[in-house]
């Protein structure tokens, strides 16, 4: 029998090693795996490369854990928000790496690693200071940059809706980069608003399939 | 400036606009045309903010405010939202800018100063995917020196990309052999315009 329930965040997160990848998803608050993060930072993994469009809002989820400096580096797109003091006193600080990459480019790298994609060409950021040292070639047309694709030991990101087999659905734009991490992490935890039985989620309707989710763990919904 | 962009919204086109200024667009769209609005963050059909209380924090844009969704609009995951944007499924976007160029060129996502710290977004994958890229901004600085320029002096968002401007001066065309001004605001003249503008404009 496949059940990939599991009772705790706190269970689910224990083999977090230090160094890990961890992608977290969500596009500054919606989605963004909260619970599961505040279950990272007390479990403790140190030295953390964080794969997340956003670097922290706030005091809570990754600011948390940037605050406690876990955080050794960050690859994202958008660092630099209203709210995002505690990663910019630590990068001002020199004590955390950034790894900025266009929005499209991390999304399509973290797809690449789902797919089994070695990299790709795209014209995004040909002739910039973020394409600086990357292989180019003129391809259909125009010139194009070299990318790679991006791994993890471990995708946190929160759907909605979630079954034992781990298939998922998601709430609006909360979905953001979920699928997408759910493929490209060696181990997904699904942090889920209801776990349903086996066919109580529509065929048609899963976004994520459960082949690419490891654990599901229920979650209470946050009202803001 | 938002209510002329507006204006040149034609029935039938899927827009992205910018965080900042450019959202402001989306409350000028002229009555009777339909004008898919895209956001990078996973929404085909996005609405205008919604009524006060009936916010969701699960249906916002991507400068992170609440808004609705269109009946007919969807949602779906960043690869397929930037598969539309680097794909050339959109047909405009608007994007705020520090500095554009003669040639195209647009900077926009770093000042290059010692601190500070970068943030790019989806604006190089718009300044590449987008059929055409229309920058709205100030026509100067604050300190008034000009923003359309010969050589952008910050680092660059992307090369030659830029295809109109929206100013609080005038609107102006860029092609190949130049600038060439479509509109100017009221009380703007050809010469104090070219006075603010570092690149030699056309007024035909």
């Amino acid at each position: 029998m496949i059940d990939k329930r599991v009772a705790t965040l706190a269970e689910a997160l224990a083999d977090v090693r230090d160094g890990a990848t961890v992608m977290v998803g969500g596009f500054g608050l919606a989605g963004q795996p909260m619970a599961s993060l505040e279950a990272l930072l007390d479990q403790g993994a140190r030295e953390l490369t964080i794969v997340c469009n956003n670097a922290g809002n706030g005091e809570d989820g990754l600011a948390a854990l940037i605050a406690a400096g876990r955080v050794r580096k960050i690859v994202c797109s958008f660092p630099r928000q209203a709210d995002s003091w505690h990663f910019d006193r630590e990068y001002r600080a020199g004590r955390i790496a950034l790894e900025l990459v266009p929005q499209g480019n991390l999304a399509e790298r973290i797809r690449a690693a789902g797919a089994g994609i070695g990299g790709f060409f795209t014209p995004t950021g040909y002739g910039t200071a973020l394409a600086e040292g990357k292989e180019t070639r003129f391809l259909d047309g125009r010139w194009q940059v070299f990318e790679t694709p991006l791994h993890a030991d471990l995708a946190l990101i929160l759907a909605e809706r979630g079954d034992r087999w781990g298939n998922l659905t998601y709430r609006m734009t909360a979905r953001n980069f979920g699928p997408i991490m759910a493929a490209a992490a060696r181990c997904t935890v699904a942090a889920v608003h209801e776990i349903v039985e086996l066919g109580g989620l529509d065929p048609e309707a899963v976004v994520t399939p459960g082949l690419f989710v490891q654990r599901v763990v229920q979650v209470p919904r946050r009202t803001t | 400036m938002a209510w002329r962009v507006a204006q040149d919204l034609r029935d039938g086109m899927v827009v992205n606009l910018g965080i900042g200024l450019p959202t402001v667009v989306a409350d000028h769209l002229p009555p009777g045309r339909e004008i898919l609005l895209h956001s990078e963050n996973g929404v085909l059909g996005m609405g205008p903010k919604p009524a006060p209380g009936q916010e969701d924090h699960d249906l916002i844009n991507a400068g992170k405010q609440p808004v609705t969704l269109k009946t007919g609009g969807c949602f779906f995951h960043h690869a397929d939202s930037f598969a539309m944007m680097r794909g050339g499924h959109l047909d405009v976007c608007v994007l705020g800018a520090f500095q554009v160029a003669g040639n195209g060129d647009l900077a926009n996502w770093h000042t290059g100063e010692p601190g500070a710290i970068p943030a790019v977004g989806g604006a190089m994958d718009l300044a590449i995917g987008a059929r055409e890229t229309w920058v709205m901004m100030s026509h100067c600085t604050k300190a008034g020196e000009p923003k359309i320029v010969e050589r952008c002096s910050y680092p660059l968002t992307g090369l030659g990309c830029v295809r109109r401007i929206y100013t609080d001066l005038a609107v102006m065309a860029l092609d190949a052999a130049g600038a060439r001004v479509m509109a100017m605001a009221a009380g703007v003249d050809a010469g104090s315009l070219q006075a603010r503008t570092g690149i030699p404009l056309r007024f035909d």
